[in-house]
């Protein structure tokens, strides 16, 4: 691979890192697990001047629940190390059942929960999970932290809201107000290959009853799409055959799928259709199951 | 006293293979391993566009980056006469292009400079000014009384056709129709597809003034043709040139070609002085080298009521690009694609071929097929289901009625091939064994009651292998024989060196077990090298599965030389006349008194320190094998699949493969081409295709976008063998390299058809994504897609 000629900084703290960036102008950018960034500088989309990298800043790397049940991942939490975690597997469903189709094995040893958020590719599937979820960034610049929902955060493809001298510190999900249920869905063609089609649920459950619901889409608009109309419809209900059918056709109506060499758009909607109501049945027949 | 061949590693021994040792542990030599002193680095600059007229280049900026060596052009190629080059199918092919880019891809610039950056760097401050012109994606398009003249560089090319060609009997054929009971027809796109060596394709050129020589390490799949190539277009000396092809990180017929990278660092070298080396990325190779496939066909079949065939008609019309290069031997301009239909006794036949130039990259290859076989199969296939759906009748029992039988060897086809041997039938129900064909039939039944769509899919075929004899095969004129030069050293070593070329099938260790065949000399005391045009003999490569049928006859009939030798040497030793002389695997003995022999270590040093009055001292030969005809393995492939009629997503239950590739040497290694063989032909019928969009953008330039499969989504294989001696060849063997990429796909695709032809649907192309099975399923007809893909607007 040859990109463009760039320098390369390996800080060994966050306020380095962020100093860097800020002497960056903008031209800097962060290298989290690359997994993103460096196939953008071998096509040479990407050509920035710096790179920041910050695999060498310690303490990063942790994911945990705190004392209120919110759950943190730090900006070097690898997608291997959500794949491998117990205490997401307990409690959390939505990102525990993303985590095993998320890119390959090989690049989820080291790309970041939070370099795919930051990445914003609308066929990324974190942020969908984090959308559902209510989940949201802390941001670290040189006046200090700030907390935005990632509803907020991409604003494009490839792009957020960050400041050029802002760090993703963390990804923070919120506790859940009930149980926390949820599912994600991908179709792929291959293993390792972007979601032709993919939705992700999360519901707070009180028994068989919802609380709250997310549902977001990926692969199926310019940006992650949140289908808020389609959780609205359950929150307050059960799931039983009319509100999960109903909640699937609203999320297909959200999604706004474009057709290329993975499928029609029409046919893209199916999936999300098929998905969301695959997912919310799952979802109630285990807690049938439960009872 | 007898020696356990297998202990020796001969015939019959799954040998590990020889090569792995330096593989598995980094220590192989690629091309782009090779550093010499002095040397540059080049890259290319591509065409964005698909179809454009340059009006000018501008490479002044490029020039004055510091470490710039030289900045070629289409112009200043054409200034030594090498703008264009000849192609292996009689066409003309741009090396860098000079009035027109006609594929996106398309070399236009290249940069040589001190490093591989500074190349890149420079390319990109060249300023190409382009006219976009009407862009063909597909041969329809290409037909059109109003479509652009691909090939104005051409006289006498008044339209896009590259050609118009037949074969067969066409009254014959109009007969059989006539008479038909049933005709059935069915249409079908076979897609393009890349194969995809994980190595690009790359070169070093170094020409030396001082010597005059030419030497160039090559990713080549047969460096002699290279040398002969070179020495006819550069019009240098052929002795002056040396073409060494190192190791191969996998070839697939992808490195069968000459491409413009080759030739623009042979000219760059001679014009800095100075070794230069291009290494070509992997969408380079994706989007500029040789394909396979992209041929539609138009297919139809007069059936007599019982499931007798009376006749096939078949049309095709391929998509060559935008240069003829489909890299070839064969006399026939579509090439074997009238092999078709060989395991069927079928009484007429009748092909005709239209081939058109597009906007697309140049350079059909014989993706591990010989060449357009797996086209040919996979019609034949294809057809084959339809026919037996048509009449009602069980595919298997269809096939049966029609297959050649054993005892009707040697058997002339319809189309005029000459197959030798199989036992067809027998493949067929070791295959259906093995599936519990019965049984799945009654489960598929009970299962579609429930709404599960269950469904069986069987592939047969006999494919040619082995390009070929001297009568029909040649490239620029050379006749498609092989060589073999064996060199058994004092002490009984031996080294062996063939004119074919190794990329990953294993030669190293599987020509040593023959010559431990032949020789008694144990596999491990020989080394194997190819790949080096000074040393070894002359040879015309490896593809079209020819190693073995060809290369590996030749190293057995070296061997045999050897052993003639050595039987006179042995006579000498043991004082006794040569026809008292007895051979055993390894040793000669005198025929009267069993105990009294030599080995053949014995003879090799007495080959070198007391050979008998009149003898020429030393023990090496050369072997040159023109194969009489080509071999004819056979293969019955068999899958099941559950088809999600929701989603259209498709699962592979069962895949059942019944391989006769005739005498087997190395067991392991032919299980381990059967295997990577399918998984190919699995990657093919789900995922796999080089598309391209309305404007010529080639959708699958990288491995994000073309899919190969790995190992968590292919299926497992479930191997079985039938072994039919090929009767011509010296130890019997017929060839495997390319037997289950070629007949692997249709036993996918008929297992999904299978699965629903009951809602009214025959076909749905490869590769078989959900979202063309789903549409299938839920219209309740045919998908064949024809590029570029569907796309909309955002
Ligand atoms: C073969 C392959 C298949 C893939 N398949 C999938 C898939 O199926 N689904 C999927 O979701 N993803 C997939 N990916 C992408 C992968 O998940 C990446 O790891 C992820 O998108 C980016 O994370 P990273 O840590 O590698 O980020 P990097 O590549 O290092 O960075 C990505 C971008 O985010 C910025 N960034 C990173 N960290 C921070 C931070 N802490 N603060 C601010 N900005 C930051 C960088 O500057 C850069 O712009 C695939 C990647 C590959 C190579």
């Amino acid at each position: 691979m040859y990109p463009s000629r760039f320098n390369y900084e390996s800080p060994s703290t966050i306020d380095e890192a962020i100093a860097l960036l800020d002497a960056g102008r903008g031209e800097a950018k962060i290298l989290a697990g690359g997994q993103s960034l460096v196939p953008m500088l071998k096509l040479r989309f990407a050509a920035p001047e710096t790179l920041v990298d910050i695999n060498n800043i310690p303490g990063l790397g942790y994911h945990h629940f705190d004392e209120g049940g919110a759950l943190h991942i730090g900006a070097l939490c690898r997608h291997e190390d959500i794949e491998k975690s117990t205490v997401i597997a307990e409690g959390q469903p939505t990102i525990a059942a993303a985590a095993p189709l998320v890119a390959d094995p090989i690049v989820r040893t080291r790309g970041t929960f939070v370099g795919s958020v930051c990445h914003g590719d609308p066929q990324g599937d974190w942020a969908a999970c984090m959308i559902a979820l209510d989940g949201f960034i802390v941001a670290q610049g040189p006046n200090g932290r700030r907390e935005i929902p990632v509803e907020s955060f991409v604003t494009g493809p490839f792009q957020n809201v960050l400041a050029h001298n802002e760090i993703a510190i963390e990804a923070v999900v919120p506790a859940p107000r009930g149980e926390a249920r949820g599912a994600y869905l991908k179709l792929e063609r291959r293993v390792g290959d972007f979601a032709t089609a993919a939705v992700a649920v999360a519901l707070d459950m009180s028994g068989d009853m919802v609380l709250r619901a997310g549902i977001a889409l990926t692969g199926v608009g310019g940006t992650t799409v949140n289908a808020a109309e389609a959780a609205d419809s359950l929150t307050g209900s059960t799931l039983d055959a009319d509100s999960v059918s109903r909640a699937a056709e609203l999320a297909a109506a959200a999604a706004q799928p474009r057709s290329d060499h993975r499928g029609s758009a029409s046919y893209k909607r199916h999936i999300v259709n098929t998905f969301t109501a695959r997912a919310l049945s799952g979802i109630a027949s285990s807690n049938e199951r439960a009872a | 006293m007898t020696i356990d061949e297998i202990k020796i590693g001969g015939m019959g021994a799954s040998r590990r293979r020889v090569e792995d040792n330096r593989f598995i542990r980094g220590r192989g030599n690629y091309v782009d391993d090779v550093v010499l002193p002095g040397m540059l680095h080049m890259e290319i600059l591509r065409s964005p566009l698909a179809h454009a007229r340059i009006r000018s280049i501008d490479a002044s900026k490029a020039w004055e980056i510091p470490g710039v060596r030289l900045v070629l052009t289409g112009d200043m190629m054409a200034t030594r006469n090498l703008a264009w080059m000849p192609t292996l199918s009689y066409d003309t092919q741009a090396v860098l292009a000079t009035d027109k880019v006609r594929f996106q891809g398309q070399e236009v610039a290249a940069v040589i400079a001190d490093d591989p950056y500074i190349a890149k760097d420079a390319c990109e401050a060249i300023v190409v000014d382009y006219e976009p012109l009407p862009v063909i994606v597909n041969p329809m398009q290409a037909m059109a009384d109003s479509a652009p003249l691909i090939r104005d560089d051409k006289e006498n090319q008044p339209d896009n056709k590259v050609f118009d060609w037949e074969v067969g009997d066409r009254e014959a054929t109009e007969r059989a129709f006539a008479e038909a009971d049933v005709v059935s027809k069915l249409e079908l796109h076979y897609p393009r597809s890349h194969p995809s060596p994980l190595e690009p394709c790359g070169s070093i050129a170094d020409f030396d003034r001082s010597t005059g020589k030419l030497t160039v390490y090559m990713t080549t799949q047969a460096p002699h043709i290279i040398r002969a190539a070179v020495a006819l277009v550069a019009e240098l000396p052929e002795h002056m040139i040396r073409i060494i092809s190192p190791d191969l990180g996998g070839g697939f017929g992808n490195k069968v070609p000459v491409y413009p990278g080759y030739v623009i660092s042979i000219l760059a070298s001679i014009l800095t002085e100075r070794p230069v080396k291009w290494i070509e990325d992997k969408t380079g190779n994706l989007i500029s080298t040789g394909f396979g496939r992209d041929v539609y066909l138009q297919g139809e079949m007069a059936l007599r009521k019982d499931g007798r065939i009376l006749g096939v008609r078949m049309h095709t019309i391929s998509d060559h690009g935008a240069f003829f290069s489909d890299a070839q031997p064969s006399k026939f301009k579509i090439g074997l694609m009238h092999s078709a239909f060989a395991c069927y006794d079928i009484p007429s036949a009748h092909l005709t071929a239209t081939g058109m130039y597009t906007n697309k990259a140049p350079g059909g290859v014989a993706y591990r097929c010989s060449f357009r076989v797996t086209e040919a199969m996979f019609f034949q296939e294809r057809m084959v289901q339809a026919a037996a759906d048509d009449l009602g009748m069980d595919q298997a029992e269809f096939r049966r009625v029609n297959f050649v039988r054993d005892d009707d060897f040697p058997h002339r086809t319809a189309f005029g091939f000459l197959t030798d041997s199989g036992q067809y039938g027998k493949c067929l129900d070791v295959g259906l064994e093995a599936i519990g064909y019965e049984q799945f039939l009654k489960d598929q039944e009970e299962a579609r009651k429930k709404g599960r769509l269950l469904g069986i899919g069987i592939s047969t075929m006999t494919e040619p292998l082995g390009a070929g004899n001297s009568r029909e095969y040649d490239i620029l004129g050379i006749k498609m024989f092989d060589s073999a030069e064996l060199r058994v050293h004092m002490t009984g070593k031996a080294i062996l060196r063939t004119g074919a070329k190794t990329q990953g099938q294993g030669h190293e260790t599987t020509w040593a077990q023959i010559v431990a065949h032949e020789l008694g000399i144990p596999a491990d005391d020989i080394v194997v090298e190819e790949g080096d045009t000074d040393t070894a003999p002359f040879g015309m490569g490896t593809y079209a599965s020819r190693s073995t049928p060809v290369a590996g006859a030749a190293v057995a009939m070296v061997s045999r030389k050897i052993r003639a030798k050595a039987r006179k040497i042995a006579a000498h030793l043991l004082e006794v006349s040569e026809e008292d002389v007895e051979w055993e695997l390894g040793r000669f003995y005198v025929r009267s008194q069993p105990d009294r022999g030599v080995t053949i270590q014995d003879c090799s040093m007495a080959a070198y320190s007391n050979v008998p009055d009149g003898m020429e001292p030393g023990l090496e030969n050369t072997a040159y094998y023109d194969p009489p005809n080509l071999t004819w393995p056979f293969a019955c492939y068999i899958a099941t699949v559950e088809v999600d009629p929701v989603t259209g997503v498709w699962d592979v239950l069962r895949m059942v493969a019944v391989d006769d590739c005739g005498v087997r040497i190395n067991p392991m290694i032919v299980e381990g081409q059967i295997m990577g063989g399918l998984t190919e032909a699995y990657a093919m019928a789900s995922m796999q295709f080089i598309t391209f969009d309305a404007d010529g953008n080639c959708v699958g330039s990288n491995y994000m976008d073309y899919l190969l499969p790995t190992a968590w989504e292919t299926p497992g294989f479930e191997l079985h063998e039938v072994v039919t001696p090929c009767p011509h060849h010296p130890i019997g063997a017929k060839g495997i390299g390319e037997c289950a990429t070629v007949g692997g796909p249709a036993a996918f695709v008929n297992a999904v058809m299978d699965a629903v032809k009951h809602l009214g649907v025959r076909n749905v192309d490869m590769p078989m994504l959900p979202d063309r099975v789903h549409q299938a399923v839920t219209t309740g007809s045919d998908v064949s897609g024809m590029p570029p893909v569907r796309t909309d607007a955002p």
